[in-house]
């Protein structure tokens, strides 16, 4: 199963970070505080995967941003390759060629998406078209939502002018 | 719109904090918008909530404390809209987790929403239960979940199942409820909804053998169908990767398929075929194809066998290994290790690449590739693999060296073909890793150059030259100054010249300048120049020409700021100056190391913690500066020793009582070397102290034999003792006041209480290589059942240990109390200690004595250690 997944930036930042097993809030700073430090050096060639403390982190780049994935031991390591593209592939269409700064002031986009392709550290739905879908409707019915409060409150608005 | 809310939008707070400059306008900012959320807390204001609640969880990604929004994630769920819910599960997810007790305020909105109208409202549901939901809340939930997997839209069912995954996770007992519904579930077309099914039947099939059983036999040919429909199933642009349609279905399958397949032949016959399949005609050039290729590889290898699938599995690896790409040879490396278990001839054959790997660039391959070759190895192939590996350990990171030099050292005492070989490669780690190099190791190297006597004239020089090109490596320097100390002569006669060795001319004085410069090298240890300054003391003898010099160097150390060595030089200044007569008898060879002793007892070490400890090792130095203390049962067991072989060798005990006195705790383990007449000297003294046989323990009586048998060495003692413990009147005249300072030194005699009334000599109660835990005793007048006990930690590795914590049980008949502990931090090298306090009490004092079951677990470089013991030597009537 996956543990967590980690989206770091080059310069270390923390872009999202969803966590499957349970870890203290200083465990999770030291998690990331110790993988980043491991993750961010190592060269361009090398290999995705990097032991650590008994499990596997499995982490690739794109652009500006590692995504990182913690796995056990005797997971299929690149599956989790394809996982994490998968991701990004999802988040590229809906985002439209997705950057680092789309996932900053969305970044509660990128969870909700996250969340439709895992869920207790396993994959949900290998599908992109019904991801973008089941997005896509459950954006809706916000966007209703909104627009009947906004008529509601103009309603209210005019009504007591 | 409430003119008094202060607040910014999400977007405007975010870009607020990426223009900050430093980390204190960060701070400052995040400080502004934390407040202004309180605040809108506190007025309970219903129209932000939402924003604010993103806003927090922006704030808690960059680290920054937020558990104040944790209730307002709770009244968002609570609230009737979807954008509000979906935005509190999400804030739920992300600011809390499992061990939180509000999280049990969740349970009942969960309920309603599981039950709820809106299919979306039901999946936010179960993601946020799927992923955070505790032990409780899945025994609460189980029953909803277990409906939903029935539920009409598959979206549902999807999350369903994985929900269910988590629950049986917390509560495995709920296993069997969810084995229909999830078998139900792989007879599904839709994509999602099988994957999470046969995940889900993984994960049953875990915990349930009654699962596992039923999964056998009702699905397999489902899910062999499955596989072949969606194998061979034409170009689907929806679930297409790189031409594979769904490698993730195929990875599922074929994993369930493995657990089926596992000990059930039946099971593993009727997937043969599709495995074939899979294995010859996937794709390969791209990332989805291996994938699918390594899970149906390591499919093949644990389904029962199968010859001629194991073939095609073994060179998909082959290829594997050959690839280019870094990750796939990763994956190969981490498949051959299992392959070696079923098929050791064929992981042989890729030995050359392996090799390569260990030399690989990649910290993660070489890793895996070390790790490899350490199985590969045998005794027909360890030469050439060593050699590779030494030429290796040359050129390697630093960081690699350590784990390198272990798994080296391991190899070569393993599977060492004959000494002399054994001793070259030590001599090369040594040279060229000595500081990662473990003790252990070095104990072992000079145990085998001890017994190896028609090589210690080789070994001397070796080590010699050795010295010469790297001082900086301090276990080549321990070993090196041991061998001069013991065999200085031999260096300087080329006695017992080897045909391939080229001739040196050593004097003695080169020789004695090699010693003196381990002894000024200042980035050398305590040990080090400890075991320097005996091995000048040994060669005094050896070469009476450099006994001035020799002199004038030990002197200087007189003044050494470091107590062990200003001690040791005073007294071996005296026996310089003042003992002439006995010098040279003194200053003999160690007698020969008994290596089936302490290959015995090492391996005792590593695998049962039991009380008795592991003393063999450190008395190499005849104890120096190693505290290594070992209880009574070492005693008792060489007593034994010397009844089947005894022998004598004049002057040796006397190097014995040196350790005892130097460092008192260390003094037992002079005593565990091999029969000589010193340790019955030892067990003489012993017996001095120790009352009537009536209540000793069985072997007593051999102490009392051996005591009897040795009147002569004790007179020699006395002047011994007197000049070792008392340097000031060393010339005095046997008095019995030293010889009470060598049984002080004694620790753990039983019987000695006897004598001291209620005062208890304290325990070494356990020791392994990296702990040790010293028992005081003590008793509180006027309640003799009950023992006050303080039990004091030392590290003896030079790593220091966190969260340090010691457990105790005890048999019904005592009762045990314990306080807290001083600290959960144990300082490395001995540098401090814990202590902890126990109150035992003995209902069955007189009859029974104590014994203790102890449990000890801290934290090493971020890696949990557990010791474990039981004590049983406590002093009797306790």
């Amino acid at each position: 199963m996956i543990h967590f997944v980690l989206l770091i930036s080059r310069q270390g930042k923390v872009r999202l970070t969803k966590w499957y097993s349970t870890y203290t809030q200083k465990e999770r700073t030291k998690v990331i505080r110790e993988l980043s430090g491991v993750i961010l050096t190592r060269g361009p060639k090398l290999c995705n995967f990097v032991e650590w403390r008994g499990f596997k982190v499995v982490y690739k780049r794109y652009a500006s941003l590692y995504f990182c994935m913690c796995i056990d031991q005797d997971d299929n390591e690149l599956e989790i390759l394809e996982i994490i593209h998968h991701y990004v592939e999802i988040l590229d269409r809906y985002f439209g060629s997705v950057c680092e700064l789309d996932l900053i002031f969305n970044f509660h986009k990128a969870y909700y998406i996250l969340d439709e392709i895992l869920i207790a550290g396993e994959l949900q739905e290998s599908s992109k078209k019904t991801v973008a879908r089941l997005i896509a409707a459950q954006d809706s019915l916000v966007e209703t939502a909104k627009e009947q409060a906004s008529s509601i409150s103009n309603i209210i608005a005019q009504a007591t002018k | 719109m409430n003119p008094f809310s202060s607040g910014t939008r999400l977007r405007d707070m975010i870009r607020a904090i990426r223009a900050c400059k430093t980390a204190a306008e960060e701070r400052a900012v995040v400080r502004k918008e934390c407040a202004a959320i309180r605040a809108a807390i506190n007025e309970n204001d219903q129209d932000y909530r939402h924003r604010n609640l993103a806003k927090l969880m922006f704030i808690h990604m960059l680290g920054y404390p937020t558990h104040f929004g944790q209730m307002e994630c709770l009244k968002l769920i609570a609230s009737a809209g979807f954008p509000e819910k979906r935005i509190g599960y999400l804030g739920l997810m992300l600011l809390l987790d499992e061990r939180q007790e509000v999280l049990m305020l969740v349970t009942n909105s969960l309920k309603q929403d599981l039950n709820h109208s809106n299919q979306y409202i039901v999946g936010l549901a179960l993601c946020a239960l799927g992923n955070i939901c505790s032990a409780e809340m899945a025994r609460d939930l189980a029953p909803e979940v277990e409906r939903l997997l029935q539920f009409r839209d598959p979206n549902v069912r999807k999350k369903a199942a994985l929900c269910s995954i988590r629950i049986i996770k917390k509560v495995p007992d709920l296993a069997e409820n969810f084995i229909n519904p999830a078998s139900s579930l792989l007879k599904e077309k839709h994509h999602g909804v099988l994957i999470t099914g046969v995940q889900l039947c993984m994960d049953l099939c875990k915990v349930s053998s009654e699962a596992l059983e039923y999964v056998r036999k009702k699905c397999i040919e489902g899910l062999v169908k499955t596989l072949r429909d969606i194998a061979n199933s034409p170009y689907s642009p929806e679930y297409d990767i790189a031409g594979i349609t769904d490698p993730f279905l195929h990875i599922r399958l074929l994993k369930l398929l493995r657990i089926l397949g596992q000990g059930d032949a039946d099971a593993s016959d009727c997937m043969n075929d599709i495995l074939a399949q899979v294995a010859t005609k996937t794709e390969s050039k791209k990332n989805a194809g291996n994938a699918i290729l390594y899970e149906c590889v390591e499919t093949i290898m644990s389904i029962e066998d199968n010859g001629g699938l194991r073939v095609l599995a073994i060179n998909i690896l082959g290829r594997f290994l050959s690839n280019r790409d870094n990750n796939i040879r990763y994956v190969a490396l981490n498949m051959l290790m299992k392959a070696i278990v079923v098929d050791a001839q064929a992981v042989q054959r890729h030995r050359a690449t392996i090799l390569e790997c260990v030399k690989d660039s990649d910290a993660s391959i070489r890793k895996r590739a070390l790790e490899l070759v350490y199985l590969l190895v045998n005794e027909s192939n360890v030469k050439p693999l060593t050699k590779e590996l030494i030429e290796y350990l040359e050129v390697s990171d630093q960081e690699f060296k350590g784990d390198l030099t272990a798994k080296i050292c391991s190899l070569v005492e393993k599977f060492s073909p004959e000494k002399i070989w054994y001793i070259d490669q030590m001599l090369k780690v040594l040279s060229e890793a000595g500081n990662f190099v473990k003790d252990e190791v070095w104990h072992a190297l000079i145990v085998v150059i001890s017994n190896a006597s028609d090589l210690h004239g080789y070994t001397v020089r070796a080590l010699y030259r050795a010295f010469q090109t790297s001082t900086e490596q301090e276990s080549l320097v321990r070993v090196a100054v041991w061998c001069i100390g013991e065999y200085g002569d031999m260096l300087v006669n080329n006695v017992g010249m080897l045909d391939i060795e080229e001739p040196i001319t050593v004097t003695e004085s080169d020789t004695v300048d090699a010693v003196e410069v381990a002894i000024k090298r200042h980035t050398l240890d305590l040990t080090t120049k400890a075991m320097a300054l005996i091995a000048l003391l040994k060669l005094s003898s050896r070469f009476p020409s450099c006994s001035e010099r020799i002199k004038d160097i030990i002197v200087q150390n007189k003044r050494s700021l470091m107590l062990e060595l200003q001690q040791r030089s005073i007294e071996f200044n005296c026996i310089l100056q003042k003992h002439q007569n006995i010098r040279s008898a003194l200053l003999e060879r160690m007698p020969v190391l008994d290596e089936a002793t302490f290959s015995g007892r090492r391996a005792g070490s590593l695998h049962t913690a039991i009380s008795t400890s592991t003393g063999a090792p450190h008395n190499l130095q005849n104890g120096i500066a190693k505290p290594a203390a070992a209880p009574i049962a070492d005693l008792l067991d060489l007593s034994s020793d010397d009844a089947a072989a005894p022998s004598s060798s004049g002057g040796d005990f006397l190097m014995d009582l040196l350790g005892v006195d130097l460092s008192p705790a260390s003094a037992p383990s002079g005593t565990s070397q091999p029969p000589k007449a010193g340790t019955d000297v030892l067990l003489d003294l012993l017996s001095i102290g120790t009352s009537p046989p009536a209540q000793s323990s069985s072997s007593a009586s051999d102490i009392l034999s051996s005591s009897q048998d040795n009147k002569a060495p004790l007179a020699n003692l006395n002047g011994l003792a007197s000049l070792s413990s008392l340097p000031a009147n060393a010339t005095s005249p046997a008095s019995p006041v030293p010889m009470m300072d060598l049984l002080d030194g004694l620790g753990p005699i039983p019987q000695k209480h006897e004598e001291n009334g209620p005062a208890y000599p304290s325990l070494v109660a356990y020791e392994s290589s990296s702990l040790r835990m010293t028992f005081n005793f003590s008793k509180q007048p006027g309640n003799p059942q009950m023992t006050l006990i303080q039990a004091t930690f030392t590290n003896l590795s030079p790593n220091v240990y966190n969260d340090f914590l010691f457990q105790a049980a005890v048999p019904k008949f005592l009762q045990l109390h314990l306080d807290p502990a001083s600290s959960n931090t144990l300082p490395a090298s001995g540098n401090g200690s814990i202590t902890q306090n126990l109150k035992v009490t003995n209902s069955q004092q007189g009859k029974k004595s104590l014994v203790m079951r102890i449990r000890i677990a801290y934290k090493m470089n971020n890696k949990d250690v557990l010791e474990e013991g039981q004590i049983n030597n406590f002093p009797r009537d306790l």
